[in-house]
């Protein structure tokens, strides 16, 4: 393990989400709710008055800022704004959809996993990726 | 596009020649080592996948029962209990600690979370009523945080290793058909000069030293002749030599002639 190199500055980092409010309540619960000096939050409640402009922002300021490496995203606000979602490939931080308690899980819309399905299927029926 | 294009552009003598081999075997070398980490890569790459998939699924089911640990405790606690959490957030205690791990050169970022300083600011929300449930839901939550973590670091891994296998390939790829052709055409065109330039070399010297040989030849005959006119003048009694210097006694100048 002498080539682990330990990233100092993201030693502890925060987890970011954007959910509907059943869901951040849970997580503040559990303790991953973070307010800075300048009263900012790591997390944004989605409810029915919450507009795309504002999810894209706080996506947009979440997967920009250096102290945050998971950003959790209520799939629904994912579709919101699939295109940003499915535009982003950057490793850190990772975006993470998690199902709400409204909307079921659906797997066919998530991006990651989309992805890891269609290289099994691909894996499973040629034997040979790429 | 074969041929003249596919290879350097070099000076075709045998130290270029030890040159551009030098760089075949190292091409070779680069190429198997390079192939060698492509396969690693993937063995690990699909164990993230299947790794990924099944963790994928059971969140779904973790995600379920901490929501259902939530629904309860609201029940219990009353509905206000939402805005106490909301109001109660400062600084995290659940915070993400990130490290990386090396597979085949490739570094992967890897999530711990850690629960640090006071876990327990949360303690006294739903002192009143339902403080069980309000503290089996929080349970609930750090299991699904965990979860979540594992899967995002899975997650990350997936993507970095996808980035690193992709590069990767292309440059064995790239080795392959590109790097190595060219190089090995190099040498062949470099091997046709210089035998070229041998048969040359060769012809050459044989047409030299048929030349000398004739030279000699023809120098051998005139040898000969004068050797035959010199012994059938001996016969003669008298010398081709003697004879020409008494003419040349006759014609030069003699002190005891007057006139």
């Amino acid at each position: 393990m002498a080539n682990r190199v330990p990233i100092p500055a993201n030693n502890s980092s925060l987890i970011a989400m954007i959910a509907d409010e059943d869901t951040i309540v849970g997580f503040l619960l559990a303790g991953v709710g973070n307010v800075d000096i300048r009263r900012k939050t790591n997390y944004l409640i989605v409810d029915s008055k919450t507009t795309v402009k504002q999810i894209e922002d706080a996506f947009k300021e979440f997967t920009t800022r250096e102290d945050i490496a998971i950003v959790l995203i209520s799939q629904f606000v994912a579709n919101m704004i699939r295109f940003l979602v499915d535009s982003y490939n950057k490793p850190v931080p990772a975006i993470l959809e998690i199902p709400s308690k409204d909307h079921p899980y659906d797997p066919a819309h998530d991006s990651v996993l989309s992805r890891v399905k269609y290289l099994f299927n691909a894996e499973s029926v040629a034997g040979d990726r790429r | 596009m074969s041929g003249q294009s596919q290879r350097l552009n070099v000076v075709p003598t045998v130290t270029m020649l030890g040159v551009v081999k030098a760089r075949l075997v190292g091409a070779t070398r680069g190429h198997a080592l390079l192939k060698k980490k492509s396969d690693a890569l993937t063995v690990q790459f699909r164990q993230i996948l299947k790794k990924i998939v099944s963790t994928k699924e059971s969140m779904g089911d973790i995600m379920k029962t901490s929501s259902f640990a939530l629904t309860e405790a609201k029940y219990v606690a009353g509905d206000n209990i939402k805005h106490v959490v909301l109001e109660n957030v400062k600084e995290a205690s659940l915070r993400v600690r990130s490290r990386t791990e090396n597979v085949a050169g490739v570094k992967l970022p890897k999530f711990d979370y850690s629960a640090d300083g006071e876990a327990t600011k949360n303690d006294l929300t739903g002192l009143a009523r339902g403080g069980q449930q309000v503290q089996q839901c929080r349970v609930a939550y750090i299991k699904a945080i965990e979860v979540l973590v594992e899967l995002a670091s899975l997650q990350t891994s997936f993507l970095t290793l996808d980035d690193a296998i992709k590069t990767t390939n292309r440059r064995v790829n790239a080795l392959e058909n590109v790097v190595k052709p060219r190089l090995e055409n190099t040498i062949s065109y470099i091997k046709g000069e210089l035998d070229e330039l041998e048969r040359e070399d060769f012809f050459r010297l044989k047409k030299i030293q048929g030349y000398k040989r004739r030279e000699i030849e023809r120098k051998m005959v005139i040898a000969r002749e004068q050797q035959a006119i010199e012994k059938l003048q001996l016969q003669q009694g008298v010398s081709f030599e003697t004879s020409h210097n008494l003419l040349a006694g006759t014609t030069g100048k003699d002190e005891d002639i007057i006139f």
